[in-house]
């Protein structure tokens, strides 16, 4: 049982070593991935170019400018004369949002409360000025949304803490709440979601392709064997990944790892051979390797888009928590923000860890059950 | 290590009867009934597509009978697979060992795979690159070598633990003649250390080296034993005529319907006359007033024509 299952993981390692395209892909999947979410898909949106019409052209409107301009959530890049005008420049994607201060901007101010606290609402409270906002991004216009109580105290020269807020928030783990500390974990489950149930999705299938299939089934090598020594050396091309992906991570992104290493390997490890078994399966029922890629895929996007990893799971309609509970990279997903930014020990994670447990072993049972050594 | 034979030493390696398999309509392997004696090396002889690699593939194991039974090596095949394969060595048509392996890789894993260990292993491993001449090539990715060169390492990896019986799946078909013949020798070393070898193959001058065979066609056996049994007991008689105009003789002649066939070899026509045909000389003599007739010793292509019915000649 031991020689033929290191035979057969001792060939598999050098049939990988020896494919360079599939070498190459290990390491350049998670980094193109990290560079893409890191950098790229960045939800905390900053310097919305924006343009201003400007009627009261006063000192005061150009102090709300700066104030607003130093908060870096927009860029004023463009002046437009008339609020047609920048109607248009929106239309015509020129900018995504436009100011639109009034004429009558400076007496607005004034009689704003939040620009002099002492004076009552009145009938006369208006908003001082208007936003113009390209609606079809929601993400823009949420983030100009947010601006809609901005305090005006600076403008009157007062320090800022004269507003007393309802509720105090205090943001554990990720103060200055930049989205690239949570996304980067959860890339974790991603990536590896991708690579584990690639590799392995091909892996029976495409020794039956090339036909080394018939050869080794009239050995005595047992499926339990087979499928084993196909899982083993990619649980090492797994760790190669996680490694990468937190170097990377903490080096470029400064995301810090909160938790145990220990905790975060066990959990990868669990994740890793979930993932593989869940390859393995669908390898034992593709028929081409093409087939095997099509199916992969199909496991794939919903992982991508159900596990939290794009939206938050307590956000999401029963039915598709039904269907995300379903998946590991869910269950991942939990562990591994658990213990990267939260500190949380695996065993504080029982559930999502036994549950991993069970995927695997079942998976492996199921894909040895599958594998029949028969042609045909 | 396996269970043992249920009879002692029997003289038969495979024994089917019956055995059938179906692809849907088609019936790859229709009735057959095979015996092989051990120590012999059995052909199957027969044109692409007649059924022999699924005939080996159901006597190893890899694919199940739709009827008909099978015992190998004194056991029942069905039920026993796994225990029969440590017994069993199979070479399969196409090269189904790792390109992208070296000789020497490919070979340590399968003596890991039949368990053949440590000193015993690398011992059996030398002796089988210096057997099959491979010694210089360890360090060869198995997808680099030519034909002739995989069939070989082929075969070490097929007989490396050493068993009582060998399939071959049409050996030689990548392989030049030189090394036809050379890997002939070699499945004459190992049937004369006892090994029984089942070999499918379309060449005649392969199966004529069988010491018994079996002509396949459409998975049907239509005919099997010694070649000389086969070519004495052929029902035809073989006419060779030489002269000139042998084309428009052969339209005439094959037209008979006691001619089975009549095929041109250089400046003569070779004519198979059924046996029926009381007086074959005198049916062809009225047709080739010029030419010289001769009654010649049948070759093992005439039994393959005559079996078939004249169907797969040129
Ligand atoms: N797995 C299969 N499914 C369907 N038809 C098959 C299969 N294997 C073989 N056949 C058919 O069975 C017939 C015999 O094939 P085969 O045994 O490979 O012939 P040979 O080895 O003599 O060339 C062919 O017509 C082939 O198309
Ligand atoms: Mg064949």
């Amino acid at each position: 049982m031991w020689a033929r299952l290191l035979a057969i993981i001792t060939k598999e390692l050098k049939q990988l070593a020896r494919d360079r395209m599939t070498f190459g892909m290990i390491v350049m999947i998670p980094l193109l991935q990290l560079m893409l979410f890191g950098y790229a898909i960045n939800t905390d949106v900053r310097h919305v170019p924006a343009g201003v019409v400007d009627l009261s052209q006063s000192s005061y409107s150009r102090a709300l400018l700066q104030a607003l301009s130093a908060s870096q959530v927009v860029d004023f890049t463009h002046n437009y004369s008339s609020a047609t005008a920048a109607e248009r420049a929106i239309t015509n994607g020129e900018v995504k949002a436009v100011l639109y201060l009034p004429a009558d901007f400076g007496e607005r101010l004034v009689n704003h409360p939040a620009f002099d606290s002492h004076r009552e609402r009145s009938a006369l409270t208006r908003p001082v000025a208007q936003w113009l906002v390209d609606g079809s991004d929601t993400m823009v216009a949420a983030t100009i949304r947010a601006l809609r109580t901005m305090p005006l105290d600076e403008l009157a020269d007062r320090s800022v803490n004269a507003v007393v807020p309802t509720f105090e928030v205090v943001e554990y783990f990720n103060p200055e709440q930049r989205s690239v500390v949570n996304i980067v974990p959860g890339l974790l489950a991603v990536i590896l979601t991708m690579t584990m149930i690639m590799f392995t999705s091909a892996a029976i299938v495409r020794e039956r392709e090339h036909g080394n299939m018939e050869f080794l089934i009239a050995t005595p090598v047992k499926p339990l064997e087979l499928m084993l020594g196909k899982i083993i050396p990619y649980v090492l091309v797994g760790l190669i990944q996680v490694t990468i992906i937190l170097c990377v991570g903490h080096w470029v992104f400064a995301v810090p790892v909160r938790g145990g290493l220990d905790s975060l390997l066990l959990a990868s490890l669990l994740f890793i051979c979930a993932s593989l078994t869940l390859g393995l399966v669908i390898s034992t029922i593709a028929q081409t390797q093409l087939q095997a890629m099509q199916m992969t895929v199909f496991v794939l996007m919903p992982s991508i888009l159900l596990s939290g990893f794009m939206f938050p799971y307590e956000a999401m309609p029963s039915a598709a928590q039904w269907i995300a509970e379903a998946l590991p990279a869910t269950h991942f997903m939990r562990m591994v923000r658990g213990v990267v930014l939260r500190q949380a020990e695996v065993m504080s994670l029982g559930e999502d860890a036994l549950w991993l447990l069970g995927f695997t072993c079942i998976g492996v049972l199921i894909a040895s059950k599958r594998f029949h050594k028969r042609l045909g | 290590m396996t269970e043992a034979a249920t009879s002692p030493e029997p003289t038969v390696a495979i024994s089917a009867s019956g055995l059938t398999r179906r692809f849907g309509d088609l019936v790859a392997v229709n009735q057959l009934d095979l015996t092989v004696p051990r120590g012999t090396i059995y052909g199957f002889l027969g044109p692409n597509g007649c059924g022999k690699s699924t005939a080996i593939r159901l006597l190893t194991g890899l694919l199940e009978p739709s009827a008909g039974e099978v015992t190998v090596l004194g056991q029942l095949l069905r039920g026993h697979e796994e225990a029969l394969k440590s017994r069993i060595g199979y070479m399969t048509q196409k090269f189904s060992l790792y390109d992208n392996l070296s000789v020497l890789e490919n070979l340590r894993f399968v003596a890991a795979i039949y368990g053949v260990r440590g000193q015993k292993g690398r011992d059996r491993i030398d002796e089988l690159l210096q057997q099959y001449g491979l010694e210089h090539r360890c360090q060869q990715l198995a997808g680099t070598m030519s034909g002739g060169q995989k069939q070989r390492l082929a075969l070490a990896c097929a007989t490396l633990h050493q068993p009582e019986l060998l399939f071959l799946d049409e050996p030689t078909s990548a392989v030049d003649p030189q090394n036809r013949r050379d890997f002939w020798e070699q499945l004459f070393d190992l049937s004369a250390a006892g090994t029984t070898i089942l070999v499918s193959t379309h060449y005649m001058d392969e199966a004529e080296r069988c010491h018994r065979l079996a002509i396949m066609e459409h998975g049907f056996k239509r005919a099997d034993g010694t070649p000389r049994e086969l070519m004495q007991s052929m029902g035809a008689t073989v006419i060779e005529v030489s002269g000139d105009g042998l084309r428009q003789l052969k339209q005439q002649l094959t037209v008979q319907t006691a001619v089975i066939s009549a095929s041109q070899a250089g400046s003569r026509l070779r004519v198979l006359v059924k046996d029926e045909q009381r007086d074959p000389l005198g049916l062809l003599q009225p047709f080739c007033g010029a030419h010289q007739l001769e009654i010649v010793r049948p070759s093992l292509e005439d039994v393959f024509v005559t079996c078939t019915g004249g169907r797969h000649v040129g």
